[in-house]
């Protein structure tokens, strides 16, 4: 049984997102839609499986609802401190600075989610990825203590998804 | 005061809070002066200013009774997409050294996007155009 529904529905979540976003789409909350909305959430990841191997197997989604919580505030802040900077801070006296992120992460997704957290809190970008994947290059604005952001990062996001991934 | 009333404040306060940000992203644009810098200001206050605009819509259609969804997909599709589109001209940014060079990787070889098999290597090529 367990196995009907592991070949019937490879990626459970990705079932339900595409539920939710089929239904949003038709902008109509109505039962054909909804179950519409099912059988192609049910097909598109039946019939896209083999080309997404290896995919992570733990997943805390209630954890991942809070890490998106912390990163919306976090968003809204970041987005008055830059615009604040913006329109405070003279060109001479800014001080931008490329820092390096040393990654305890592995997963390839874990590290997309982080580089893209990263690049949506305004003042901090994501430019790359070390050849092997041990660090990420980020650059900062606006910052007086490089290795101050450095750590927050770390400590902020990474150990949050750290733990929504095991 | 009306539901109406009090509806059509919030629609006109969303609006100009959104116009706000967004005309702080084009601020940012317009003052810095190297590319790098200038790429935070409007991918980022644009989301807050995109976000807002949206759910000036959003609150628009409700009063109207006519509710309407679709604005949350747009901001799912925009957070998800925004990164890329930035970390794609910061790539661009690193390959033409517009902006101060990165620091190499504390652990590996170099950077990602600068590791590219040796016959892509003459950028020069494409620097021009």
């Amino acid at each position: 049984m367990a196995r009907a529904f592991q070949w019937l529905m490879p990626h459970p979540l990705l079932t339900l997102i595409l539920t939710i976003v089929w239904t949003l789409l038709q902008n109509d909350i109505s039962a054909g839609m909804i179950v519409f909305g099912l059988i192609l959430g049910i097909v598109i990841p039946w019939g896209t499986s083999i080309w997404w191997p290896d995919r992570p197997m733990g997943f805390h989604p209630g954890r991942m609802v809070i890490y998106s919580i912390i990163v919306l505030w976090d968003i809204i802040v970041a987005n008055l401190e830059v615009a604040w900077i913006v329109l405070t801070v003279p060109n001479a006296k800014l001080k931008p600075a490329w820092i390096m992120v040393p990654l305890d992460l592995r997963l390839p997704e874990a590290i997309t989610l982080l580089a893209g957290t990263i690049t949506l809190t305004p003042g901090t970008v994501s430019a790359d990825l070390s050849d092997e994947g041990h660090s990420l290059l980020v650059h900062v604005l606006h910052t007086d203590d490089p290795d101050a952001v450095r750590d927050e990062i770390k400590e902020r996001y990474e150990n949050r998804l750290e733990r929504i991934f095991s | 005061m009306t539901v109406e009333t009090i509806g059509t404040y919030a629609v006109a306060i969303f609006l100009l809070i959104g116009s706000a940000f967004v005309m702080i992203g084009v601020i940012g644009l317009l003052k810095f002066n190297d590319p790098m810098t200038r790429l935070h200001a409007p991918t980022k206050v644009g989301t807050i200013g995109i976000g807002m605009l949206l759910m000036a819509s959003m609150a628009h259609s409700f009063i109207l009774g006519e509710p309407s969804i679709h604005e949350l997909l747009i901001m799912a599709f925009l957070f998800v997409t925004a990164p890329i589109s930035a970390n794609f001209i910061a790539k661009v940014n690193i390959h033409h050294g517009v902006s101060e060079a990165p620091p190499a990787p504390p652990r590996d070889g170099m950077w990602a996007t600068l590791n590219s098999p040796d016959n892509d290597q003459n950028v020069e090529d494409t620097k021009q155009v």
